[in-house]
């Protein structure tokens, strides 16, 4: 057998041994309940016979130098294979009547998916063989494309798919909006309907095929040919137009999706603050959910009106900057035993700290305190009243009153005259508020001396004292400015909540923080938005997911990992230092002078 | 008065007595050399010299104030810039960025540029490598720029510690000509040295430092032909 062909059935076979995979553990039958193009193809269908398509491109692929038969060959051959392990499970589960004792998720369901529904499974499942055959063709016809067409297309299709996965929220922005009867033809209960989600898919790909072709080119050069007064007018209306547009985000969200907009602004708030100990000092800390919880029970203690809150409980915009204050505290009180500590035994030692708060707030010993297992409850949510409510309702009701005439809002104030942050909505102001200070401080720190000095530290230490860098005291500050987001976060959460418990506050918060971080781009300030996206919001807004989240953000993180290390917006030193790994090329100068 | 004044200076690492009444001092705009075979506790003196190490005993005085007062680490802002014994530079980051990190406890943003620019014209080599990696350069790139990032603090006294340490020869003849064209240009320098042959050939004066203890100090060219001097260090019959 020659060696091309023994990659082809290898590239076959493991396409094939992933599908039986997502097939056994349950994925394929949940995901076969969502669907893209409503009634038509559901993500499973997309996980399914994109498999297909990726092997038969991948078949095709690797051989370079030869004629379209052979591709088309291989290409099908590869596809093919990639049905093949499913098939052998589909005939097992006719000898082996008790499949499912064993395998819970082989359930008839699984079984009629991959048997393109037919009576008779076996034929249903040769069917399956042919169908991924013409489909690894198809994958060998993508790979056969010009770039300058493959590129749109596959944007296009991953635009297009996006928003059919994602047709609820467009579904929830769209409603107050339009009449009933248009939004039904657009989408389904989920995914789009086939004419819209083909008109948007054809759509998409001529605007980027446009953009391309020329449109990138022209929009640069028109920018260019800006004056610098132009230029700062320009920046001024973006940035204007930005503000708006998060201003009136919650009211064109609702309710339900302001709420993930909310979750994801708790862990930007922790995300950041972690981001100054990891991304930029480079002091690897595993119990970040430490100076969380110390927010929050900090909040907790001074404003419940529950036997554990004080006799005249404090308003939260007090309560708050002492949550702060206490989680800087406590992040410069951990600092001080871990200082002579590097890499592995730090992240160990953090993570010991992370343990014992949880330990601490759950035991007897401190339950007459801060409530033990049963938690705290009765803390109000954040509000204001009186005069400066007052105030602000001068300002903020003319203003909706003309926005909701297009079902829109921004802030408001309730029918006292106050403005509780109790709902989403509301709630979402306070984070969003609290989010952009920490972007604003942690921008500020990245550029300042205290940020060098961090950067020489993460990079050597021994060369950083070396060069009259004061160490020590860059890593407890360091530590101390990383807990005062996380105690913020901590802070808001539990106002939001209205109770807090032990629960809430453990080791997996510390992991899901680091993970966005790691996924976002290790020391990049907008790393930590997408990654917060991608790991905190994504899983949110598909329910689906909810069941496999960890084995996602496992299957996120390795293939993160393997694919692009550096995160997806990564930190431009951050991303050299990985790409200059063993690669020859950054050995000879990049620029050299002739 | 001299920029610095090393007065009688013990120094111990745990019972080991480093340092055992040193003296030594440094005019404005010299070069100094101090001269010495391994452990006789030159790295030690420059420790104690920035106050990265505290001496039990003695004084250290640099521009009239008494280092001891300083805050830890004060060093680089009081105007005391060192070349670490074996360069070392930031393996990851590029020449660039080496240079901005020497910079570090610098305010004036719009100097710092123009002040790298400088080091580029002193070493070109460096400027045609702005953008590699400091680690995959060769040693005496690397030394070049150790040189460059210390003046990077504008310091108004350099330290080096064994700058021409695993250098080709002729990597040490540039170093050392860097060294004596930053010293034209006002630099007051203190050069740690076993190479004694180059330091004592661009030095003003120089001291020998024997197990913890000066045993000789004259004019550079006075030391260059003192017999002890050609036997132990020069390696002159
Ligand atoms: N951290 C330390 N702990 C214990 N002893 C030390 C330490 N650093 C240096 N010493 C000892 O102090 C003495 C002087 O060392 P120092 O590093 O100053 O020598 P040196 O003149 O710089 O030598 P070299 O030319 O080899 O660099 C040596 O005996 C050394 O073993
Ligand atoms: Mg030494």
């Amino acid at each position: 057998m020659n060696e091309e062909l023994r990659g082809t059935i290898k590239t076959g076979l493991i396409a094939g041994v992933v599908t039986l995979s997502l097939g056994m553990i349950g994925i394929l039958v949940a995901f076969n309940k969502r669907f893209i193009v409503t009634d038509a193809v559901t993500l499973a269908d997309l996980l399914l016979f994109g498999m297909a398509v990726i092997a038969g491109y991948l078949g095709a692929s690797s051989l370079k130098e030869h004629s379209m038969g052979r591709r088309l060959l291989h290409g099908g051959l590869a596809g093919m294979l990639a049905a093949v392990p499913t098939f052998l499970l589909i005939l097992l589960t006719l000898v082996w009547e008790g499949i499912r004792d064993s395998f819970i998720n082989v359930e008839p369901a699984l079984v009629s998916l991959l048997t393109l529904d037919n009576e008779n499974v076996v034929v249903g499942g040769i069917l399956l063989i042919v169908v991924f055959g013409v489909l690894g063709l198809v994958g060998v016809g993508y790979a056969q494309l010009p770039v300058r067409f493959r590129r749109p297309i596959s944007m296009s299709l991953a635009w297009t798919i996006g928003s059919g996965v994602m047709s609820d929220i467009l579904i929830g922005i769209l409603r107050p909006r339009m009449s009933n009867d248009t939004l039904r033809s657009l989408f389904g209960s989920t995914g789009l309907q086939p004419v819209p989600f083909v008109v948007l898919f054809v759509l998409l790909t001529a605007v980027f095929f446009w953009w391309q072709q020329g449109g990138q080119t022209r929009y640069q050069t028109l920018r260019q040919n800006f004056t610098p007064r132009q230029q700062k007018s320009s920046r001024r209306v973006s940035i204007s137009l930005l503000v708006i547009f998060l201003l009136i985000l919650p009211s064109l969200l609702g309710v339900y999706l302001s709420e993930i907009f909310n979750e994801i602004g708790r862990f930007v708030l922790m995300g950041l603050g972690l981001n100054i100990a990891i991304g930029l000092a480079g002091l690897l800390d595993l119990g970040y959910v430490t100076n969380f919880a110390v927010g929050a029970y900090i909040m907790a203690l001074l404003t419940s009106s529950s036997q554990f809150g004080p006799e005249n409980p404090w308003s939260f915009w007090l309560a708050v900057p002492i949550c702060v204050v206490a989680a800087m505290f406590t992040g410069f009180i951990l600092a001080l035993p871990v200082l002579k500590m590097r890499g592995d035994y730090l992240a160990i030692a953090t993570l010991g700290f992370g343990e014992i708060i949880r330990v601490l707030a759950r035991s007897d010993a401190l339950k007459p305190v801060i409530g033990g297992a049963q938690g705290i409850l009765q803390i109000p949510a954040a509000q204001i009243g009186g005069f400066m409510a007052q105030v602000m309702g001068y300002i903020l009701n003319p203003i909706n009153n003309l926005l909701s005439r297009f079902e829109l809002g921004i802030l408001a104030t309730n029918s006292n005259g106050d403005i509780v942050f109790g709902n989403p909505p509301q709630l979402y102001y306070l984070f969003i508020l609290a989010s952009l200070l920490m972007l604003f401080i942690s921008r500020r720190l990245n550029n300042s001396r205290t940020g060098r000095r961090w950067m020489a530290i993460r990079e050597d230490e021994d060369v950083a004292a070396a060069m009259g860098i004061n160490t020590t005291n860059a890593k407890v500050l360091a530590f101390t400015l990383s807990a005062a987001s996380g105690g913020l976060a901590g802070a808001i959460f539990a106002a939001k909540l209205g109770s807090i418990f032990p629960s809430s506050f453990e080791l997996l918060i510390s992991i899901n923080v680091l993970a966005l971080i790691i996924v976002g781009g290790l020391g990049s300030i907008p790393g930590v938005i997408v990654g917060a996206f991608a790991l905190v919001g994504i899983p949110q807004l598909l329910s689906e997911f909810a069941e496999f989240r960890l084995l996602l953000y496992g299957i996120a993180l390795i293939g993160m990992m393997l694919v692009r290390p550096e995160g997806l917006w990564p930190s431009e030193v951050h991303r050299r230092e990985i790409h200059s790994h063993g690669e020859d090329e950054t050995a000879v100068p990049v620029s050299v002078k002739p | 008065m001299p920029l610095l004044e090393v007065n009688d200076v013990h120094a111990y690492y745990g019972n080991i007595h480093a340092l055992k009444g040193v003296s030594l001092t440094v005019e404005k705009g010299e070069i100094v050399t101090l001269i010495g075979g391994n452990g006789a506790g030159k790295t030690t003196t420059l420790r104690t010299i920035t106050g990265l190490m505290k001496p039990r005993d003695g004084h250290v005085i640099f521009d009239n104030e008494d280092v001891s007062k300083y805050p830890a680490h004060a060093w680089v802002s009081r105007g005391i810039a060192m070349v670490p014994e074996g360069r070392g530079v930031f393996a990851k980051l590029s020449v660039e960025e080496n240079l901005e990190l020497g910079a570090f406890h610098r305010n004036d943003k719009e100097n710092i540029k123009d002040d790298i620019e400088k080091s580029y014209e002193m070493f070109p080599r460096l400027g045609e490598r702005r953008t590699q990696l400091a680690g995959t350069m060769s040693g005496g790139e690397q030394q070049m720029l150790a040189v460059t990032r210390a003046l990077m603090s504008k310091p108004r006294l350099l330290l080096m510690d064994e700058p021409s340490m695993g250098l080709a020869p002729v990597l040490v003849d540039v170093i050392f000509e860097a060294i004596e064209r930053i010293n034209q240009e006002g630099m007051t320098v203190l050069l740690v040295e076993q190479n004694a042959h180059m330091a004592l050939q661009i030095a003003n004066r120089g001291y020998v430092l024997q197990t913890g203890q000066i045993v000789l100090t004259d004019k550079a060219d006075v030391l260059q032909k003192d017999p002890t001097v050609q036997k132990a260090y020069l390696g002159i019959e």
